[in-house]
């Protein structure tokens, strides 16, 4: 077995408006930031786990998106997988 | 239908039991059985605080399984706000409600306009009728995908729609950026709403308007035991 943290971000899909990305642009230009384009805001989630392999952890943790973490009708999701090596 | 965090039961309850006079039966969130009850209603508040997404961890309740095979079955199941949001959830409804468009907290009063009125909800209204019901609600704006928002049109799933107090569906009356200024579906079969507005909140006229009673007293008319699940 081995230990793995899954970092999984959760986006709203591009089709679905999103309020808070649109006043957060409005907040960077209001300071300067004029060259902001879109803004889009989404969750961060962190999952710690132990699985037989990278593999397998990757094919729990797009299960775990797929029935909780992320609802597919308004939002997509992506992560990474990493072993964490015990010092 | 009481869930940790919910918020409506008792103010459901007091219609059901008070003011339309139908048996009432609080169901608490762990109980595997609906004992009898015709309608289960899933009133709004913030369900498991809401956590993750509105309605996301409501879904997990024992309670839901029975719901979900009690609606199979045809019976009335009546999501109220976060009661709209966990049916949606549950696969129950299509779409889902997301941030209001003004991402405020809104609480004032909307018109609807009903647009179905063969529903066992929606019985005592009258085609075309424009009721006044308030909402409440951070996260109320009906989404769902192009495909499944024509076949919603198509098949005649919207009950409620955000209207002027003339009855006209226009953007100045749509409080949260709902699309198509939906307030409220039904399911295909006919037998699962979810609306954002509040009807318990306006059942007598002390609170400033009874419209909402036509709906408890569509579902009560028929002689049912209402569950508020």
């Amino acid at each position: 077995m081995t230990r793995v943290v899954a970092r999984i971000i959760v986006t709203p899909k591009p089709v679905v408006n999103d309020p808070q990305g649109i006043t957060v642009k409005q907040g960077l230009a209001t300071l300067g930031f004029r060259e902001v384009e879109d803004v889009r805001v989404g969750k961060y989630i962190e999952v710690s786990m132990e699985a037989e392999s990278v593999h397998e952890a990757r094919e729990r943790v797009e299960a775990m998106c797929r029935q909780l973490l992320a609802n597919h009708v308004i939002e997509d999701f992506h992560f990474e997988v990493d072993q964490v090596v015990r010092r | 239908m009481v869930f940790p965090g919910t918020w409506s039961d008792r103010d459901c309850g007091w219609v059901i039991d008070q003011v339309v006079g139908a048996q009432l039966q609080y169901l608490w969130h762990k109980d595997a059985d609906l004992k009898g009850c015709d309608c289960v209603i899933l009133p709004g508040g913030f369900a498991y605080g809401d956590y993750l997404r509105t309605g996301a961890i409501a879904r997990f309740a024992p309670v839901m399984q029975e719901i979900g095979e009690f609606a199979d079955r045809g019976g009335l199941v009546w999501g109220i706000c976060n009661g709209f949001q966990i049916l949606c959830e549950a696969g129950l409804l299509p779409g889902a409600l997301i941030r209001n468009a003004s991402l405020e907290y809104r609480c004032e009063w909307t018109h609807l306009s009903v647009e179905r009125t063969d529903l066992a909800f929606t019985s005592q209204c009258v085609e075309r009728e424009v009721i006044r019901v308030p909402i409440s609600h951070g996260e109320g704006s009906y989404f769902a995908e192009p495909a499944v928002l024509s076949r919603l049109e198509q098949n005649g799933q919207v009950v409620f729609r955000y209207c002027d107090a003339g009855g006209r569906v226009v953007p100045g009356a749509n409080p949260n950026g709902s699309l198509h200024n939906i307030a409220g579906i039904i399911n295909k079969r006919g037998n699962v709403l979810g609306m954002m507005p509040h009807p318990e909140r306006c059942a007598e006229p002390e609170l400033g308007g009874a419209d909402g009673l036509k709906l408890f007293r569509s579902v009560a008319g028929r002689g049912l035991k209402v569950l508020v699940s």
